[in-house]
């Protein structure tokens, strides 16, 4: 009976994980001319991939993103969660203020994106404002279609899934602790880097993960927000695929899947998050 | 925890005990009194939460160096006038006084007072040893001396063995010791304990009761012990403060406290007592004074129990007050008594005592 309990789940991710995953890779050493592709068990694409300096440039640039995405949503993560942990006493509030966090995942993503447009553009309502108070004489051309833009819809979009998993880790941490670290004559600093941090470390690590893997998966985002001018690797499969070259699409996503499982299999090397699962 | 053990600890200390915390040395000029702990004075302590009193108005001096446990039903104030020593809450009106000063707006760490929580908050990611020396390195200690001290604390409890263990993989008797230890490596001149034998199995919290106490002596600080256990308290404190209702109903030794409860509510909450209302006024009973004979209070019994030594028969008088008598088991067996019968019973006059409220 016990196979037969797990059958539907082993199904599920057979169909929609398993399947697909084994498809890429075998399309990855299928072969391709311009007008067509034909199955083969060859290394060529992954030649290709490996020898181009741009493969380089891009998994730099893809992962430079990655990086300063991560440390700012921490950042901001970080403090909203231990705001709401730790300032707001009663759970009503909590509750409430944490439901206002996630309110603007109620619209889609990509339209949040858009949304930044009109704000960041060169007569956008930022540089009109700014231009206003004197603060500068013509407009700023970085604010949008750069690495600044790109960045910034990506902490716009990914914040929330740094929030969630530390304020969860933080509501399970007993008060009392707190009150024994200040009886312990711990100042309100030592307590969070004594306390507070070493204890909230499952939650930043499922949250850096979230985040790693949807910035490193991305190509929407970079698309729109740098007006198709920076690349990550997401673009470079998406391009792939426009140009019908499947196979060094596959064999680019393979490369990008391995990258993210070695990246996520360090970091759970120093932190268990088992206990928050 | 041998006497040994302790004595090279103490011994340590006196040499420690100036480069980590100099301000706890008594002052030996200071010395129009010669007591080995430190008055603790609550003056007119008041705490409010909005518009309901915790405590109110609450006047007491704790005498140096004893054991007190501070008794009472739950929500009575006692675990909110703990925390107002302790610092961990706000004092609303009023002000505690250790060692002289007035410590009642100063932060946790720096009032000479060391808490022991009632689930003993252990930091779960730190070492036994790191625990105990958590203090010391929030103050800066190095790691060498601050373990060395750790270290020191943990063969006063006993736990040396365990020291490098993480609390999650200790017992609750285990992680009260290592609790106690943490609570006074800050050289504290009051400890204060929140209910802290009540996570413990009945078992453990006997011998645990015993140990706190020894410890006590040990140390010749001042324990305050919070609990709703009044069989804890007998047995462990110098002085008893009874609370309820945000008010300290009666404070006195254990034994007065047992012997001439003041109030109906203390000589029922104390137990072994039973309140008569007798044409002169309420009157209480110790229960092992009263014996079935023929001629006294007319009553009849409701139950009897058997619990070894003695026999607890709870009986109604006709004028529908609960009394309990326990009968030493010899006396009840030669001439047997079941629920129903009509007995009357009867003491000697003199150990009737007479409630003032």
């Amino acid at each position: 009976m016990g196979w037969l309990q797990a059958a539907p789940l082993a199904l599920i991710l057979l169909a929609f994980l398993i399947a697909p995953i084994v498809m890429i890779v075998i399309v990855s050493f299928w072969g391709a001319t311009e007008f067509s592709i034909f199955p083969a068990f060859q290394f060529d694409n992954y030649e290709f991939l490996f020898s181009s300096p741009v493969t380089y440039r891009v998994f730099g640039a893809t992962l430079k993103y990655a990086f300063i995405t991560w440390a700012l949503t921490l950042a901001i993560g970080f403090t909203t969660a231990y705001f709401l942990a730790f300032h707001v006493r009663s759970l009503t509030m909590q509750i409430a203020l944490f439901l206002v966090c996630t309110i603007p995942f109620w619209t889609s993503n990509i339209i949040r994106m858009i949304s930044w447009i009109p704000f960041l553009g060169r007569n956008g309502i930022a540089n009109q404002t700014l231009i206003s108070w004197g603060v500068i004489d013509e407009p700023l051309e970085w604010l949008l279609y750069s690495d600044f833009s790109v960045i910034l819809a990506f902490v716009h979009l990914y914040t929330l899934f740094m929030v969630v998993p530390i304020f969860n880790t933080m509501m399970r941490i007993d008060k009392s602790l707190l009150e024994a670290a200040r009886d312990n004559g711990a100042s309100g600093f030592q307590t969070l880097v004594h306390v507070i941090i070493p204890l909230t470390k499952p939650g930043i690590m499922i949250g850096t993960i979230f985040v790693f893997t949807l910035v490193m998966g991305d190509f929407i985002t970079v698309r729109f927000m740098s007006g198709s001018q920076r690349a990550n690797v997401g673009r470079l499969i998406s391009n792939d695929i426009g140009l019908m070259q499947y196979p060094s699409a596959a064999a680019t996503a393979v490369v990008l899947l391995c990258t993210v499982l070695i990246v996520i299999a360090i970091l759970l090397r120093f932190v268990n998050i088992r206990k928050e699962l | 925890m041998g006497e040994s053990g302790f004595c090279a600890v103490w011994g340590a200390k006196d040499l420690s005990f100036h480069a980590i915390a100099p301000s706890h040395v008594p002052d030996a000029l200071n010395g129009d009194d010669m007591r080995s702990g430190y008055d603790l004075e609550l003056v007119h302590l008041t705490k409010r939460y909005g518009s309901t009193v915790a405590v109110r108005d609450i006047n007491h001096v704790f005498a140096p160096g004893s054991y007190v446990c501070l008794l009472g039903p739950s929500g009575c104030g006692k675990s909110s006038t703990l925390r107002m020593i302790a610092g961990h809450e706000e004092v609303s009106e009023g002000s505690i006084v250790l060692d002289g000063q007035d410590v009642s707006s100063l932060p946790p760490a720096q009032r000479g007072t060391a808490m022991m929580f009632q689930n003993y908050a252990l930091f779960p990611h730190l070492s036994v040893r790191d625990n105990v020396a958590f203090s010391l390195r929030m103050k800066g200690v190095d790691k060498p001396t601050r373990h060395k001290r750790a270290d020191e604390l943990l063969a006063l409890v006993d736990m040396t063995h365990l020291a490098d263990r993480l609390p999650d993989q200790l017992s609750g008797g285990q992680q009260q010791r290592v609790a106690l230890a943490r609570a006074l490596v800050t050289e504290p001149k009051v400890l204060l304990l929140d209910e802290p034998l009540s996570a413990l199995d009945p078992f453990l919290r006997v011998r645990m009761r015993t140990e706190l106490k020894k410890l006590q002596r040990e140390l010749g600080i001042t324990f305050i012990h919070v609990t709703h256990g009044q069989d804890e308290a007998l047995a462990l404190a110098d002085e008893i403060v009874v609370m309820n209702d945000a008010v300290i109903e009666q404070a006195g030794p254990a034994r007065e406290v047992w012997a001439a409860p003041r109030t109906e509510f203390v000589a029922r909450f104390i137990g072994g007592h039973n309140v008569i209302d007798l044409p002169e006024g309420k009157s209480t009973i110790r229960s092992d004074a009263i014996r079935l004979s023929d001629d006294g209070l007319a009553a009849t019994i409701t139950a009897v129990e058997y619990q070894g030594a003695s026999v607890a028969i709870s009986t109604r008088t006709d004028s529908g007050d609960d009394v309990l008598a326990l009968l030493p088991e010899e006396d009840f067996f030669k001439s047997p008594k079941s629920p129903g019968d009509a007995v009357r019973l009867s003491w000697d006059d003199g150990r009737l005592h007479r409630l003032e409220v």
